[in-house]
């Protein structure tokens, strides 16, 4: 069995209904080695993954582990034949402590094993010592910090010791001190002799640990090399790079409501039980203004969007056109034209695209219902064609625009945007950068965008803000951003 | 946070049930004939929860497997009067069998639809019964021309004994290495096939073990009450008392679920004086139990102990 990869992968194909999400795909990874497999979002690298494992059925192509053919077996044979998933998302069964659910991963697939082997119990402690987790073996999931649940999940993916080892996202939501760790971790495997495979966004996170470097966009290979040589290539670059930032911002001057601004929030304080998470911040947008509020996670964006769609109780002022909104529920503030897109997207994922946008239409007459769609078309035409797909089926990218035109079926007068590129590729951004352009030109909405990415917040805006451990510490045009904060923020 | 150990609950189980056999010393025959029914509820009750609090699949047709295994026992007893025992092996075979036929297909489909397809078979069930007089009884009901004993206290002790043998064994599978394996693929069918383990497998062994003492518990029941109405076995406000006793008396715990239907028992037979009513009130505090202690009995019994 020597001469085989231990994994490989050839013309793997899958389509979801018109969608190609990946495409006549080959790849080996051979024992003792670490193979990262990158691609922004939507470029079906994590369906890959899933083809490999049997989650999903491939429409063509052969998948070999150790020289079998399993393409199209269920994923409990899979397993058993020597390949282990680590999923991005941690689903740890939560009445049970973190040494049973290892024990779990241990367990022989037979109904008549009602007692467990004597041995588990050692070999489950030995699994947990090893990837760090011998403090915690009595707690429960629910009470662990995400890094602990990370380690419960390769715990389990180790404990059939598989030959082949697919990790998604290894890093995601990790600290640097804990990606160390795990890197370590994830270097001991390979040098057991297992094939690992590593998926991942950008080749920058994954360039210390991977040997070699198989990059992906839209289900195909547009890159294979070393992490050097696939940074280096030209359509990587093309892929993953925007272009530079260039400001267009209109002079605060040129709004007409000067005096009296469309939204006025003055001295706006926000408790979470002793944590102060808004301190004093004012802020104003002007009618037709695009104005970015820019801040690190946890800086207090989200709260100060809650605070003006009327989801929290807040001390201070809020006022819309010189009225207070004090008083007024969430969904009259959402129905009189203050839009909220939140950060978790929020669509309904079974339904369609169309149904979707034609929900956020709900209260428009027919007619215009369908002209305010047409417009959306145009504005995302990536939503035309996928319009009859289920809203869940799409990618990261798309759902952003979808659920910005959703809001936008809404006819709103202040747009509210918090971080619409969570977790998006470059290459996404940039698509849904286009759009925000094309909607500041066209139309006299307003806008406000809360960012961490400052390169996708500065282009757009007339104005902006940057909120610091819940204060406001700068207010400016973004011209003067990369002057005066740039070096300290970026 | 540790749960209780296996063998402590099942002590703490055995020692209970011990005291309450003692219970045809001191009380009225009435209340022994009430308390006999609510154990056979008892074990319907734990057989669903094994269905649902583990392998996370909600059956809507539990009264589809007792009504099979009550109804096999009944029409055999009429037609050839073989030994009683015989007649109930069928009638839990019966629902085995039966419980297969419908799992299998149900379980190709996903969420909502196994449920959907456990509800149809008993309204199918239910038509059967009606239609097929000659053989079934049809609307009137079945006699059943033999009974296990006439003496109530004997009936309670069978029902009792019964109950906390079926308790035990359901009780042990769903703390055992394979309850650990449905409780996986209950929650994440995904992840439990990724690590190596066939869910389909142990969703239908869950499946045929559910029908195994939902059978057996509905044809003795049938030979208790001697007889075996549609209102009683197939109905389907019977599956959903089934439904609400499992779940005040606490899911996912399988010994919560007889609390729940001792409760239902006692509390429609206490309610008897408010007359239609009486279901009215005992549904709605059972709608209450289940708003405010999402746990149930067992939950709060359970968590009292571990506070204190």
């Amino acid at each position: 069995m020597a001469e085989h990869a231990h994994l490989e992968v050839d013309g793997l194909t899958k389509r979801f209904g018109g969608l190609v999400a990946v495409k006549s795909m080959t790849l080996n990874v051979r024992a003792g080695e670490i193979l990262g497999l990158i691609g922004p979002n939507g470029s079906g690298k994590s369906t890959v993954m899933k083809l490999i494992m049997g989650i999903e059925r491939p429409d063509a192509g052969s998948v070999r582990i150790n020289g079998t053919e399993v393409a199209g077996w269920p994923s409990h044979k899979i397993a058993r034949l020597g390949a282990g998933i680590v999923f991005q998302h941690s689903r740890p069964l939560h009445r049970q402590t973190v040494l049973e659910n290892i024990k779990l991963a241990l367990l022989p697939d037979k109904l008549t094993r009602l007692l467990a082997d004597p041995q588990t119990d050692e070999r489950a402690r030995a699994i947990a010592a090893r990837v760090g987790l011998s403090g915690v073996l009595d707690r429960r999931p629910a009470t662990l910090p995400f890094a602990d649940l990370r380690k419960i999940e390769i715990a389990k993916a180790i404990a059939r010791n598989p030959q082949v080892l697919l990790i998604d996202e290894p890093f995601a939501g990790l600290t640097s001190t804990e990606t160390a760790a795990f890197s370590d971790l994830i270097c001991e495997l390979r040098d057991d002799g297992r094939a690992v495979l590593l998926v991942d966004h950008n080749v920058k996170s994954v360039a210390r640990l991977v040997d070699r470097v198989l990059a992906m966009y839209v289900g195909e290979r547009i890159a294979e090399g070393t992490a050097d040589e696939v940074m280096r290539n030209e359509t990587v670059r093309r892929v993953y790079l925007g272009g530079s930032i260039e400001t267009a911002a209109r002079p605060e001057s040129s709004f007409r409501d000067r005096t009296t601004p469309f939204l006025e929030v003055t001295d706006l304080n926000v408790q979470y039980g002793k944590a102060q998470a808004l301190q004093n911040v004012s802020i104003h947008i002007h009618a037709g203004e695009f104005v970015s509020v820019v801040g690190l996670n946890g800086a207090g964006k989200t709260t100060l969007f809650n605070a003006i769609s009327g989801l929290l109780p807040y001390l201070g002022d809020i006022r819309r056109e010189g009225t207070s909104l004090r008083g007024q529920t969430a969904a009259t503030i959402a129905r009189n034209g203050i839009v909220q897109c939140s950060e978790g997207r929020n669509l309904f994922t079974d339904m369609t695209v169309r149904e979707n946008l034609d929900l956020g239409g709900q209260h428009l007459p027919a007619a215009e219902s369908a002209e305010q769609i047409a417009w959306l078309f145009e504005l995302f035409p990536i939503l035309r064609e996928r319009q009859k797909q289920a809203a869940g089926t799409l990618s990261g990218g798309e759902q952003q625009m979808l659920t910005i035109a959703r809001a936008l079926m809404m006819k709103p007068k202040l747009l509210i945007l918090d971080e619409p590129t969570l977790g998006l590729a470059p290459v996404v951004l940039e698509q849904i950068s286009k759009a925000l352009e094309r909607l500041r030109q066209t139309t006299d909405i307003t806008v406000l965008l809360g960012e961490q990415n400052v390169t996708f917040a500065l282009p757009h805006a007339d104005r902006v803000y940057v909120l610091e451990h819940a204060r406001v510490v700068w207010e400016g045009a973004p011209v003067a951003f990369a002057a005066e904060m740039g070096t300290g923020y970026l | 946070m540790r749960s209780a150990s296996t063998t402590r609950v099942l002590l703490i189980a055995l020692a209970v049930v011990i005291v309450v056999s003692f219970l045809p010393l001191g009380v009225s025959g009435y209340i022994l004939g009430l308390l006999t029914i609510a154990y056979y509820f008892g074990v319907f009750a734990m057989a669903w929860d094994l269905l649902f609090g583990f392998a996370g699949e909600v059956n809507f047709g539990p009264t589809f497997l007792i009504g099979t295994g009550a109804y096999t026992a009944g029409i055999l007893d009429n037609l050839y009067q073989p030994p009683i025992w015989l007649c109930v092996a069928a009638g839990a075979l019966a629902a085995v069998a039966g419980g297969v036929v419908l799992a299998l297909p149900a379980l190709r489909v996903r969420g909502p639809y196994f449920g959907l397809t456990t509800l149809v078979a008993v309204l199918i069930l239910q038509n059967y019964v009606v239609v097929d007089a000659p053989l079934t009884g049809g609307e009137i009901g079945l006699t059943i021309p033999d009974v296990i004993t006439i003496s109530d206290a004997a009936n309670y002790e069978i029902a009792l004994w019964f109950m906390a043998v079926s308790g035990a064994v359901l009780f042990a599978l769903s703390r055992s290495p394979v309850g650990l394996i449905l409780q996986a693929s209950g929650q994440d069918a995904v992840q439990a096939g990724a690590l190596g383990f066939n869910v389909t497998k142990h969703k239908l062994a869950a499946f045929i073990i559910s029908a195994f003492f939902s059978g057996l518990a509905g044809a003795l029941m049938a030979f208790y009450l001697s007889s075996a109405s549609v209102g009683t076995f197939i109905d389907i406000t019977v599956g959903v008392q089934i439904i609400i006793a499992a779940v005040i008396g606490g899911r996912r715990t399988i010994l919560g679920a007889v609390l729940g239907a001792i409760f239902l028992i006692a509390m429609s037979e206490l309610l008897r004086p408010l007359g239609d009513l009486s279901n009215f009130v005992v549904f709605a505090m059972a709608l209450v139990v289940v708003l405010l202690f999402p746990g149930g009995f067992f939950g709060l019994l359970t968590r009292s102990k571990e506070h204190g």
